[in-house]
């Protein structure tokens, strides 16, 4: 497991609250803001970032993540870019962890070891792999484990109680729990589930759990937080980055994370 | 998960989100328990007949051999299904198990429509709810089919994303069934998709080969020396091809080779000029760039305008138990001109690709000879379309 990661968490936990967890799209609204918008989650408070690469079907995502995929797919931006944004953030001063998240083809062609190997050469943290499930990712795990790079499984609400063991099992770094039975988006309520997964997935493992799929207000983050070890917040900071002229997206990225952390006023404090 | 069950050769596998698995785990339960129920499979041979016209005929095509000069030319006549194409037998035996599986929600993916109308019909008749997700290019090409499965009973959800073809209306029907899956069974049309999909959608189509092989016994005296079929997801000719696997029969699956394999974005012969990759929840050949993306296609025909295919075809290309060619638009309303001119039958635009195929390979294999021509659907959907292509206004 990265060492980035490990601390990153501790550290919050220390402070009695969540890591948040902010996601941007690589090369959306475009390749030339990518590593300034990196920068731009962490001044706003972001603990760890999951950097998506751009993929031509997502399928697990939702409208709003979609037109970022397809922005950045438009734009040629491939995992070879994302690395090199990783690179240029590093070089810049990013000191959170970059954790990548995407699906396995463009990891596939790219080539599941070199992919492991050069993400961590780059600076990056570890993968978060959408359709790839702890079944059929023992190659990848390994060479992420090769190189200290983390693997990152998901637990969904409809993982069966029998099946988490070997989710857990999987991990090393986190566990992404993945809070609605649906794509990644915003929505009105968070589900009320949320807190039996959660601890349903803490009786396999002692490793951070971040929640994340349909939190976008800092009401939810908040009361997310206080049931998890980190929240993921990802369309409403793409939102927030469509949300005026290109020149304004990394102001309006930044203030969306203070937003969401209580950066602009009150820590998100845990409950719990 | 077994997992030599789930694969074939280093193709399939179930490469999907955390949220689908247990739906898939429940799926692969139902279906195996439902091959060990006799009542299942007598459930299915009985709506085959009654209700979709099984057997479908072995049609000798006397003027196309004639006219060709070589071997005899057969076709098999899943035209003459319920519905028109081959694509009933899938719907019908998965709409079964969703019963089982006690879903009352059915929803499918479409290309030329062929596959939606199925699914409709099917989820009519046993009272099943039904949503079909279409590209809206496809809905543009196939709007006869459009207006079938709304007629049906079927809502229709038009898909805007990428190509806005078959492709893209999986991805809907994917992010459908991530969000409804405890209710709703992805009624996927072809030998594609994660497992168990691959293997259950040909076992339910195998009925065609099961049929052909019996057929060509009785009445050739003899298995063909070839049995051609076209090749988009590959449901047909997995089909036609299975229960052929340990005959001394030349396998040959035709791809849609658009306006050339030279053309990438422009074509859909995923295994002529593909390489292997991971999407839809299978690994197998992909039309994709040197990232990973994966690229547009084209084809004349809806249905097989894919850039991925069956594992299972991976597999048969990779062990060479198949050969994979790929012909072009032109060539293939050519074939479609032919077998309508000389036989009386209209075809599909997908099958229709096989039949230049075929007739190189009659002439190759000589008088004498057999070959097979998997006919999977009838043509009406596409008179526009060929009409177009001709320059004819109607």
């Amino acid at each position: 497991m990265s060492e980035r990661l490990r601390a990153s968490f501790a550290a919050a936990r220390a402070e009695g609250r969540a890591a948040f967890v902010a996601y941007l799209m690589a090369g959306h609204p475009a390749p030339g803001r990518t590593v300034p918008l990196l920068l731009a989650l962490e001044e706003g408070g972001a603990d760890v970032i999951e950097l998506g690469v751009p993929f031509t079907d997502p399928l697990a995502d939702g409208a709003t993540i979609q037109r970022a995929n397809e922005t950045a797919v438009a734009a040629g931006v491939t995992f070879a870019d994302c690395l090199g944004f990783a690179r240029e953030a590093r070089a810049r001063g990013l000191a959170a962890p970059l954790v990548f998240m995407g699906y396995d083809n463009p990891l596939l062609a790219y080539g599941e070891e070199r992919a492991a190997a050069d993400a961590a050469a780059a600076g990056a943290d570890g993968f978060i792999v959408v359709d790839l499930p702890p079944e059929e990712g023992g190659a990848f795990r390994a060479a992420c484990a090769r190189h200290g790079v983390g693997y990152v499984p998901l637990v969904a609400p409809t993982t069966a109680a029998a099946r988490l063991a070997q989710v857990a099992a999987a991990a090393d770094s986190f566990i992404y729990c993945v809070s609605v039975t649906g794509t990644t988006g915003q929505r009105a309520e968070l589900s009320p589930d949320i807190g039996g997964l959660v601890a349903a997935i803490r009786r396999h493992t002692g490793l951070p759990v971040v929640v994340g799929f349909g939190v976008s207000t800092p009401a939810q983050a908040a009361a997310a937080g206080r049931m998890a070890d980190g929240v993921a917040v990802g369309s409403a900071i793409i939102a927030a980055i469509d949300g005026g002229s290109a020149e304004d997206c990394v102001a309006r990225a930044r203030a969306c994370v203070a937003r969401m952390t209580g950066r602009d006023g009150a820590r998100m404090r845990s409950g719990a | 998960m077994s997992d030599a069950a789930a694969r074939f050769g280093e193709f399939g596998g179930r490469y999907v989100p955390e949220v689908l698995v247990a739906a898939h785990e429940e799926l692969e339960e139902a279906y195996a328990a439902a091959r060990r129920d006799p009542a299942f499979a007598a459930e299915l041979e009985e709506l085959g007949r009654h209700y979709a016209g099984r057997p479908t005929p072995l049609s000798f095509a006397r003027r196309l051999t004639e006219e060709t000069g070589g071997a005899r030319l057969w076709l098999k006549r899943e035209d003459l299904a319920h519905t028109g194409a081959h694509k009933i037998n899938n719907a019908l035996g998965q709409a079964l198990l969703a019963k089982r599986l006690g879903k009352p929600r059915v929803i499918a993916e479409t290309g030329a429509g062929q596959h939606g109308v199925a699914t409709a019909t099917v989820c009519a008749m046993l009272g099943l709810e039904c949503a079909v997700y279409m590209g809206t290019e496809d809905i543009r090409r196939q709007s006869l089919n459009v207006f079938r499965m709304k007629m049906l009973g079927a809502e229709v959800m038009p898909v805007d994303t990428g190509a806005r073809t078959l492709k893209d209306a999986i991805n809907e029907a994917m992010r459908d069934w991530v969000t409804n899956v405890r209710d709703t069974h992805y009624l996927i049309g072809s030998a594609i998709g994660p497992h168990p999909f691959p293997t259950m959608v040909r076992d339910f189509q195998s009925v065609i080969g099961r049929e052909a092989r019996a057929q060509m016994l009785e009445r050739a005296g003899r298995l063909p020396d070839a049995a051609v079929a076209c090749v988009g997801g590959g449901s047909n000719a997995i089909g036609l091809f299975h229960p052929l696997l340990d005959d001394p029969v030349r396998l040959v699956g035709v791809e849609a080779a658009g306006e050339g394999l030279d053309a990438p974005g422009r074509n859909a012969a995923t295994l002529a000029a593909g390489r292997p990759g991971v999407l839809h929840g299978a690994r197998t050949y992909l039309l994709q760039d040197g990232a990973g993306q994966i690229l547009d296609t084209h084809s004349i025909s809806a249905g097989l305008d894919y850039p991925g295919v069956g594992p299972e075809h991976s597999w048969l290309k990779a062990s060479g138990r198949a050969e994979y060619v790929a012909v072009d638009d032109a060539a293939a309303l050519e074939g479609f001109q032919r077998l309508t001119r000389s036989e009386g039958i209209i075809p599909a635009l997908e099958p229709a690709h096989a039949i230049p195929v075929a007739l190189r390979l009659a002439r190759e294999i000589g008088a004498g000879g057999d070959v097979l021509i998997g006919l999977s659907g009838r043509g009406d959907k596409d008179m526009h379309t060929v009409a177009d292509a001709l320059g004819v206004t109607l």
